[in-house]
């Protein structure tokens, strides 16, 4: 199908093997650019974020011989449309235990869009601690920043139009790992 | 949809994990350096106090606090109130300064209900117990203490407390605590039963989704929890029952009847206790005491319901969580 037509149905632009080498590769663009990863904590953002960030754990692990602490982190009550909707459920935030002062944090999330979430994510991690550094892993960077903010660690760039969907599956939340590139149905809702 | 806490009875099996699960999250923000969280940011809460309360409203300020919303103070004593001046009056007056929420303590049943349904305010309204009526977030908290006891902290998400066996003794007559935790217990699927002395068990209480019994020795060793209330003192307008002493060896708690609860089963109480009379010091201080653990639930399950009340741009506690990027 010619890329740039779109029907209803979404259509899968990475597959699972994909998404694994990935992960690998920015494992190890991590522990490049880290200088081993000593210090870094891995922070995924709920709900597919925490998975990536799990997996990304597991991978450095494989790399380094050490386990690299990974937690949670939610931001919802720090979105700047909590006011637009209808109060959200939270989300779980789990910091490792040594917690994240002077620590290399590495947010790891699945889309990259407006950039709102990591600003969001941001300002909840000032209130948790104080990192060495913060940086950002995505598994997709779709583009149309809202935000002077850009990822360290990008999967796959993926130019899309306003109104498509980017729709991350991941085998821990949805039964298979795919990346889903569809037309949205009704106006784009601009989320976070 | 929940605009307004006014009765444990109007929450929704949903409704009500969703506080806990919510008041689950609330709780790890103790651990925190920073015990903020920004979500109420440049809304107003009035703590609305026409009766006396010490822990209760200590509590709603820290819930309030905690959420970053800024907190207006009214006690009755030594207010307009106090001149004379009606609720509706302190009402419009509220409405007329912008107050985003009004938290409310009143010694009539039902002047909450009357505040939210009367139209004086547009502003969401929370009782803090009104009377011998209602005090929903008593017993959001006693469920969640007890949720996290008896199912577990990260086990108890998303679950009931289905076929557990929670038992309520003392003054039913007067407590509001009583009634609002039979309406919250029976919706989230316990089975309730109140242990009293007959003259203070009151009338209609056939009607309550709950069993009722007079002998205390015979129910504890089947309950998963026992809560033990307050006499009243301050209620206790008649001769309810011959003396102090007869009512503590009766109905009060002590060493030897805990030891005949189950292993796993916790003592409650919504304080402020009066040691000697419902409960000896021994089982105050015991571990299986939660006295202290309610008290902190109390901050956590009052900034939930405030979250869900003002956190978005309408009240809603049963929308799914919305998932877009």
């Amino acid at each position: 199908m010619d890329a740039h037509t779109h029907t209803g149905e979404p259509r899968a632009v990475l597959e699972a093997p994909d998404i694994a080498r990935m992960l690998t590769r920015i494992a190890h663009e991590i522990v490049e650019r880290a200088k081993g990863a000593d210090d870094v904590v891995l922070l995924g953002i709920p709900t597919r974020g925490v998975y990536l960030a799990r997996r990304l754990a597991d991978k450095l692990e494989g790399i380094t011989g050490r386990k690299i602490p990974v937690g949670s982190l939610d931001i919802t009550m720090y979105r700047d449309d909590l006011r637009l909707k209808p109060a959200r459920t939270l989300a779980r935030t789990e910091i490792p235990g040594d917690g994240i002062d002077g620590r290399l944090v590495v947010l790891v999330d699945d889309v990259l869009f407006s950039g709102r979430t990591i600003r969001a994510a941001l300002d909840a991690l000032g209130d948790i601690g104080r990192p060495r550094a913060v940086q950002l892993a995505v598994l997709v960077d779709r583009g149309h920043r809202e935000l002077p903010i850009r990822a360290d660690y990008v999967g796959k760039n993926l130019p899309t139009s306003q109104r498509e969907l980017v729709r991350v599956q991941l085998s821990e939340e949805d039964g298979r790992d795919t990346v889903l590139l569809g037309l949205g149905a009704t106006a784009p809702t601009r989320g976070q | 949809m929940m605009r307004h806490l006014i009765s444990a009875a109007d929450l929704t099996r949903d409704e009500a994990i969703r506080i806990l699960d919510t008041a689950e999250e609330m709780a790890r923000v103790a651990d925190r350096p920073i015990k903020k969280l920004p979500a109420l940011r440049g809304r107003t809460i009035c703590n609305l106090f026409f009766e006396d309360s010490t822990r209760t409203r200590i509590s709603f300020e820290a819930a309030e606090k905690r959420l970053s919303a800024d907190v207006i103070n009214f006690a009755a004593k030594g207010s307009s109130v106090s001149k004379g001046e009606s609720l509706k009056d302190t009402a419009q007056t509220l409405e007329a300064m912008g107050v985003d929420a009004v938290v409310i303590r009143h010694g009539a049943s039902g002047a909450p209900y009357r505040l939210a349904t009367s139209g004086w305010i547009d502003a969401p309204v929370v009782n803090a117990g009104d009377g011998t009526h209602q005090h929903p977030t008593q017993a959001l908290l006693d469920a969640f203490t007890m949720r996290r006891r008896l199912v577990g902290p990260d086990a108890g998400i998303g679950r009931d407390l289905a076929g557990r066996r929670i038992t309520v003794v003392g003054d039913i007559l007067h407590s509001r605590v009583a009634r609002s935790n039979v309406d919250l217990l029976h919706t989230l699927g316990a089975e309730v039963t109140l242990v009293a002395p007959p003259t203070l068990v009151p009338v209609g209480v056939g009607a309550w989704p709950c069993e009722v019994a007079y002998d205390l020795d015979a129910v504890l060793p089947k309950s998963d929890a026992v809560m033990m209330l307050r006499v009243q003192r301050e209620r206790m307008n008649a001769a309810f029952f011959p003396t102090e002493r007869e009512y503590s060896r009766r109905y009060g708690l002590d060493a030897d009847r805990m030891a005949r609860m189950p292993d796993h089963a916790i003592v409650m109480h919504p304080g402020p206790m009066v040691r000697g009379m419902e409960i000896t010091a021994e089982v105050a201080d015991s571990d299986r005491c939660t006295v202290v653990e309610q008290v902190a639930a109390g901050v956590s399950v009052r900034m939930a319901v405030l979250y869900l009340l003002l956190g978005g741009n309408e009240s809603d506690t049963a929308h799914p969580r919305t998932e877009e990027k």
